[in-house]
């Protein structure tokens, strides 16, 4: 058995098997007329697909570790993200518990 | 035939595209990432490809998780960019050229590379960033032939199987009749992890050792599990698969001649690099 890397969930069958209406949901958001439809009525949209409550309520928090538990994949959830105008900095910074500014000047560290 | 000149591995993180939209090559924050194009721009001009052969991974614009092949190639005349949901420009279309696709695809499976066939292919900003990087602001004077690699739904292929699917495309190409000049592109990484915990991870010790051997010794990697590779470059650093492929389908003398590093760009550690390949042919007429 491999040891588990802290802090990081690989999207494996699992998960994929886990998160699958999640991630259906958020590539959906491909789409600007289903990211006006889900603005409109978020919890019609989240119905539609059949989320979980736990996905439900993940979404509905704005938890990027809530959804990756729920089975979110990154690439889809940062989908979900830009429609609130969040990048990946935004989702660093939430995911690590520090302020965007914090997030943004460990990456410049990494680099020195 | 066909003559491999060398190949060229880039970053692709969506943000460059918004960069270039709003025109921010020259931002203190863009500038050293942006300039490692120039040598780039002149290997280019000099070489004058007509085929670039695309290794990349898809990120939820042309594959949902419902079908996720391991690999598969292009064979489409035309490959369109759509909206992928980041507000990041929609790029124009690319031209194909599908009779090196089948021609390519007819050797890999010959090879036993059981690929997936792809008469419509989406291509996402892992193509079209690298192909403006690579030609901004003008017509692209190359056709593609995408191929794309798994890098998000585990299991992913190993290292050591997108070298030897590299090197199968390689003597593809070196078996095609026609008279074109083929280069090879690889894009994503380096060391970066956007999910979890862990995220904003970066290695840039890490990041050297795999350019110091990618051109002279890619065996050396392939020594690394996914398992490691997520461990060491991050959980997205496994897009270093494309540049794998890439290097494999160098088949001649291969040695690097430009190499450009920058941390960061987004959450990412940022490589440019240029490979130059000399046949066999070549080596021995010099």
């Amino acid at each position: 058995m491999q040891q588990d890397i802290p802090g990081t969930t690989l999207f494996d069958g699992d998960q994929a098997r886990k998160g699958f209406a999640l991630n259906r949901m958020c590539f959906s958001f491909n789409s600007a007329e289903n990211r006006a439809a889900f603005l409109k009525d978020e919890d019609g949209y989240c119905r539609k697909f059949g989320l979980t409550e736990e996905q439900r309520a993940a979404v509905k928090s704005r938890n990027v570790l809530a959804m990756i538990a729920a089975g979110g994949n990154v690439y889809y959830l940062a989908k979900l993200a830009g429609i609130f105008g969040l990048n990946v900095q935004d989702l660093g910074a939430q995911q690590t518990g520090t302020t965007v500014e914090e997030f943004k000047e460990k990456l410049a560290a990494a680099g020195r | 035939m066909a003559k491999i000149i060398g190949g060229v591995a880039t970053t692709h993180v969506p943000s460059i595209g918004k960069a270039i939209a709003e025109h921010k090559q020259n931002d203190p924050y863009w500038k050293p990432f942006f300039k490692g194009f120039d040598y780039v721009h002149y290997w280019l001009a000099r070489e004058k490809p007509d085929v670039a052969v695309v290794f990349s991974n898809d990120h939820g614009l042309n594959f949902f998780l419902d079908k996720m092949p391991t690999f598969a190639v292009g064979a489409a005349a035309e490959y369109k960019n759509e909206d992928e949901g980041w507000g990041i420009p929609v790029s124009r279309a690319i031209a194909g050229d599908p009779k090196l696709s089948w021609h390519i695809i007819n050797t890999l499976v010959a090879d036993e590379f059981d690929i997936t066939m792809c008469q419509e292919m989406l291509v996402d900003h892992a193509v079209t960033i690298p192909m403006t990087l690579m030609w901004p602001g003008e017509k692209w004077p190359v056709k593609i032939v995408p191929i794309s690699i798994n890098t998000v739904q585990h299991p992913l292929p190993s290292l050591k199987r997108c070298l030897a699917l590299g090197r199968s495309v390689g003597r593809a190409i070196q078996s095609y009749p026609e008279n074109l000049r083929v280069m090879i592109v690889g894009t994503g990484g380096l060391s970066h992890q956007l999910d979890g915990k862990r995220a904003g991870f970066i290695n840039k010790e890490f990041d050297q050792l795999c350019m110091d051997k990618l051109a002279g010794e890619p065996e050396f990697l392939t020594r690394y599990s996914i398992h490691d590779w997520v461990e060491e470059s991050g959980a997205q650093g496994v897009e270093f698969l494309n540049w794998m492929a890439m290097r494999g389908a160098l088949t001649g003398q291969v040695r690097e001649v430009h190499r450009n590093y920058h941390i960061p760009i987004s959450n990412t550690a940022a490589a440019t690099v240029v490979l130059e390949n000399r046949e066999e042919a070549e080596r021995k007429a010099a």
